[in-house]
């Protein structure tokens, strides 16, 4: 008997990743032992990735709907938000955090690859794309080698494929040194009436694929080594797959005139699991069987395995469903762009998928059993609270000393300089962030990408943010600021948050403390996206992100549930930046100044304490801070509006100046220690600017909030003076500001 | 005016130039499909940025060879005006119908930042037009764009007045500092010696309107269709 049709074993399956009770269930499903290719099936469909097995407990108390909801979180490959002018906005957040640390140029390049296919199979031209990156200590040269890797990864395959980069963080902790985070985010728009759904319907209509060829790249893990299944030996099975952004152009442009056409019932884009997974969901979606040869699949490599064929990641490529006597229509389409587009299969009656290879059968399932909401498992796990998070909350910033304002002089030199606080330039530099012509932010810098939205008065306020450490010190809380901070970026331009997408970064999900901190950062998003009202759209769950330590034991990273979220600016007109515009303004603070140096970059990195609660946070002030700030820009009363985060009020106020070349001039607070007013992080601030003249509006609308702004200071030519100290000029600053990363990468 | 834009399967540029050149500029524009041959009546050809064919070969070396630039070459060679910009200047240098090459940036990155422009020629129509004690703020986006030529062509272009851009300061100053891809000389620009086919790395694309907050690339594109008083 063929390998892939001969009985498997329970050994096999293990060794794909299949727990001894997973396989059990799927022999009472088939009523038999599934042969080898229909376990590779049910392995790949019931893994973590696709399956959400060990979270879609906790995600399901996410909230999903809001006022602007087109299509929901879970219905289609991505949500879509309601913009308005009969346009819809879909946006999605993924992370390819695994590839990026084998290989950290093809892991990210395909990583955007993916994520902008995911819009795209929609019917949405993705528009912008953020990225959010994660890496361990700077000094190390794999750090190095993995952020040039990836930063280069990410540059060739997006200013390729043409959407533009508005946004993105950046961040370094030891936590992540062998495994760095590669979240990508892309944002389309469609016409609401056109949505292409990734659901097959109609028995007879026929399946193509479309795109690249299929060869032996991803598939996988080398779990595959096993002699019995083939000669190869699995050391041949690349599992990082390899991106072709050229391909993806032309698939994105022959996507978008499929939709313009009757023709398509449907379609899915082929990520994870790639035929596999596009197969049964599209027909699980659709509640119908599909019938698929294997070996009409366009191959890359001769002598593919019907497993290698199911299973391969190759990227680039799309699973179709077309209406019946409308095919020529559909291949015209692919023959303008020059791409495949083979016809493989049928969609059938009832709920069987049946793959057959040269005529034989060599795979028969039900696919409503495979996928997630259908029969795939669905586990609850055992979390408790760590040691480690009591020792932590007991923390006394008493003691820790207050500097003087001397020694504030130094320390504010020595922050703009650490690689989590300097200027990023050095990244998004190499990044195309201007194709396209809708990027406001390229001449107006924003605590938001801004991007215009053609045809239209409006644009869309785009940010991601996590503050990891502050998850780290309380999941809960720290999730919470990790939303209300991406709310209050988008408030500050003048936007109004619409909706979120998140990137959940977590440890291994069967060590109980990752999974308190899994359960936590859920349940803080969940109160801040209900109360924000900014419902959760999708996203995606990386679980096993961990260093392993010379000991043997592993660490987790800092727990990472990166925030993605979209605004709605109604008239662009009212766009404000983050820049001061001219000497002589008045500047501003809104929210409390408060001793809370917690969990702030201060905190860690120039005293060395890296165990301490999370920043000071009030949600339900967050809101009124948030609708003030969009009334003060869409009144255009802010000349300029920045919300206080990493670094403190110190790093703000420069990240202000320096666009202009201008300084400031401030009053420090008695009532607060230096350090804190300084550096510290409490939430709920941010610091505007505005003219002598409009002061009356400014605090008429502040009281309206609930706010009593408190007058920081005044805007300067050049000069930088903290309570009649000179801290330097604008120009010297930058330098030092612009410069530090680079020269910690050129650094050997 | 009826002005062509060349879509390439890889051209990413396309679209916005399109949208300057209609919306922000006025012309009648019409889009050229690579596989086609008719040039459809137009007074002047722009190739616009992207990645053309993928360009894993090297940037332009294909797309030389595709039906559409049979026709524009012949349109260039009767003194048709052509621009190409980014992609579209790499595809003219490898077309033989701009001198030089384009080599990859000195620092082997892609680099997409504003840059400052010195209109050089005074009697090519794209530079022209532009005052050159102003510097025009303009973005690149590239990761070949290190313009280089032998001696002899150099000499030829500064002769013949060719140099359409150099890259330089805020202040007008060329010098270092402000190349930033290793140019030789600084050059962002030529044009042939007919002065009708123009290749800059720039994209005055980028700096057409108000919603983008930069204009300078309007007289750039204006230029294409100015008169040359003999």
């Amino acid at each position: 008997m063929k390998a892939s049709i001969a009985p498997a074993t329970l050994d096999q399956a293990q060794e794909m990743g299949l727990r001894p009770e997973e396989f059990d269930q799927i022999k009472t499903i088939l009523g038999r032992t599934p042969n080898f290719t229909e376990m590779c099936v049910y392995s790949v469909m019931w893994s973590e990735h696709c399956s959400y097995k060990n979270s879609i407990k906790w995600l399901k108390t996410l909230p999903k709907d809001g006022p602007h909801m087109l299509v929901k979180a879970g219905e289609e490959n991505a949500g879509i938000v309601d913009i308005g002018d009969g346009l819809g906005c879909a946006f999605k957040i993924e992370s390819h955090n695994h590839p990026s640390a084998i290989e950290p140029y093809q892991g990210a390049a395909t990583g955007v690859g993916g994520i902008n296919r995911d819009i795209f199979t929609m019917g949405a031209r993705p528009i912008a794309q953020l990225n959010s990156l994660r890496f361990g200590d700077l000094s190390n040269p794999r750090t190095k080698w993995l952020l040039e890797g990836v930063v280069k990864g990410i540059g060739d395959y997006g200013n390729s494929f043409g959407v533009p980069i508005v946004g993105g963080e950046l961040f370094f902790d030891s936590s992540y040194q062998v495994n760095p985070l590669v979240n990508a985010m892309s944002v389309g728009i469609l016409e609401a009436d056109k949505i292409i759904s990734a659901t097959a319907s109609g028995p007879g209509n026929p399946v193509y694929i479309v795109g690249s060829s299929t060869g032996k790249d991803g598939i996988q893990g080398a779990s595959f080594a096993s002699k019995d299944i083939t000669e190869e030996s699995a050391d041949d099975l690349p599992s990082v797959q390899v991106g072709d952004p050229f391909q993806e152009k032309l698939l994105l442009e022959a996507s978008l005139e499929l939709s313009t056409t009757t023709a398509v019932v449907g379609m899915q884009d082929m990520g994870a699991a790639g035929i596999t997974c596009s197969t049964s969901e599209m027909s699980a979606a659709g509640e119908v069987g599909m019938e698929i040869h294997l070996d009409r699949v366009p191959l890359r490599q001769q002598d593919m395995e019907p497993f290698e064929i199911l299973l391969s990641e190759s990227q680039e490529r799309m699973l179709v469903v077309v209406r019946k006597g409308q095919e020529e229509e559909v291949k015209a389409i692919f023959d303008k762009w020059d791409l495949h587009a083979e016809h493989i299969g049928e969609v059938t009656e009832g709920d069987q998928i049946r793959y057959y290879m040269h005529g034989e059968l060599v795979g028969d399932v039900p696919g409503s059993t495979l996928v997630l909401g259908g029969g795939a498992p669905v586990y609850e796990r055992e979390y408790k609270e760590p040691a480690w998070y009591a020792e932590a909350q007991a923390f006394d910033h008493t003691t820790v000393p207050v500097p003087s304002l001397d020694e504030c002089v130094d320390i504010a030199h020595r922050m703009i300089c650490l690689p989590n606080i300097a200027s990023k330039r050095w990244v998004w530099e190499q990044y195309d962030s201007m194709v396209g012509t809708i990027n406001r932010t390229t001449n107006r810098p924003s605590d938001a990408g801004v991007v215009s939205v053609r045809g239209t008065d409006k644009a869309l306020a785009l940010t991601v943010d996590c503050n990891a450490r502050y998850v780290q010190a309380d999941p809960e809380i720290g999730t919470a600021i990790a939303v209300a901070e991406a709310a209050r970026n988008i408030s500050c331009t003048g936007a109004v948050p619409s909706a979120i997408t998140n990137c959940l970064n977590f440890g291994n999900p069967y060590n109980p403390e990752v999974y308190w901190q899994f359960v936590g950062a859920i349940q803080g998003m969940g109160r801040a996206c209900r109360h924000l009202k900014t419902p959760v759209t999708g996203g995606n769950v990386s679980f096993y992100n961990q260093t392993a330590k010379p000991d043997g034991t592993a660490q987790a990273v800092f727990p990472t549930p990166t925030i993605g979220m979209v605004g709605v600016m109604e008239d662009r007109a009212h766009h404000t930046g983050l820049d001061f515009k001219e000497k002589g303004e008045l500047i501003f603070q809104l929210g409390p100044s408060t001793d809370c140096i917690h969990a702030s970059e201060y905190l860690a990195s120039i005293v060395g304490i890296d165990k301490s609660p999370a920043p000071y946070f009030d949600l339900e002030a967050e809101g009124h801070l948030h609708a003030c700030l969009q009334e003060l820009a869409q009144k255009e009363l802010a000349q300029a509006s920045h919300d206080v985060a990493d670094g403190g009020l110190f790093v703000t106020l420069l990240e202000m100046a320096m666009p202009r070349g201008l300084g400031f001039d401030l009053v420090s607070d008695d009532e607060v220690r230096l350090d804190a007013f300084l550096f510290g992080e409490g939430q709920g601030r941010a610091v505007v600017s505005l003219k002598d003249s409009d002061q009356d509006d400014f605090f008429d609308i502040c009281g309206s909030h609930g706010l009593k702004p408190t007058l920081l200071g005044h805007v300067t030519k050049g000069k930088v003076v903290v309570d009649d100290k000179h801290f330097g000029f604008c120009e010297e600053l930058r330098a030092y500001f612009d410069n530090a990363l680079e020269e910690m990468l050129t650094d050997e | 005016m009826k002005i062509g834009v060349v879509t390439f399967p890889g051209s990413n540029c396309d679209m916005d130039m399109v949208h300057a050149l209609s919306q922000d500029l006025g012309f009648n524009v019409v889009q050229l499909w690579h596989k086609d041959r008719d040039l459809q009546g137009v007074e002047a050809v722009v190739l616009p940025g992207g990645f053309s064919y993928g360009d894993y070969l090297r940037s332009g070396a294909i797309a030389r060879f595709s039906p559409i630039m049979e026709e524009v070459i012949a349109f260039a060679n009767n003194g048709g005006r052509v621009l190409g910009v980014c992609n579209g200047f790499q595809i003219l240098c490898e077309a033989g119908l701009l001198p030089g090459t384009l080599r990859h940036n000195e620092s082997r990155k892609f680099i997409c930042r504003n840059v400052h422009l010195k209109p050089v020629s005074r009697t090519a129509p794209v530079s022209m037009g532009c005052d050159p004690d102003t510097p025009l703020l303009v973005p690149i986006a590239h990761g070949e764009g290190n313009y280089f030529i032998g001696e002899e062509g150099l000499q030829s272009l500064k002769d013949n007045d060719q140099i359409l851009f150099q890259y330089c300061d805020e202040e007008g100053k060329v010098n270092g500092m402000s190349n930033p891809n290793g140019a030789l000389m600084n050059i962002a620009g030529v044009c042939n010696e007919g002065k009708n086919v123009f290749g800059m790395m720039p994209h005055p694309e980028r700096a057409c309107s108000e919603d983008l907050a930069n204009a300078d690339g309007k007289a750039i594109l204006m230029g294409l269709v100015q008169e040359v008083l003999a």
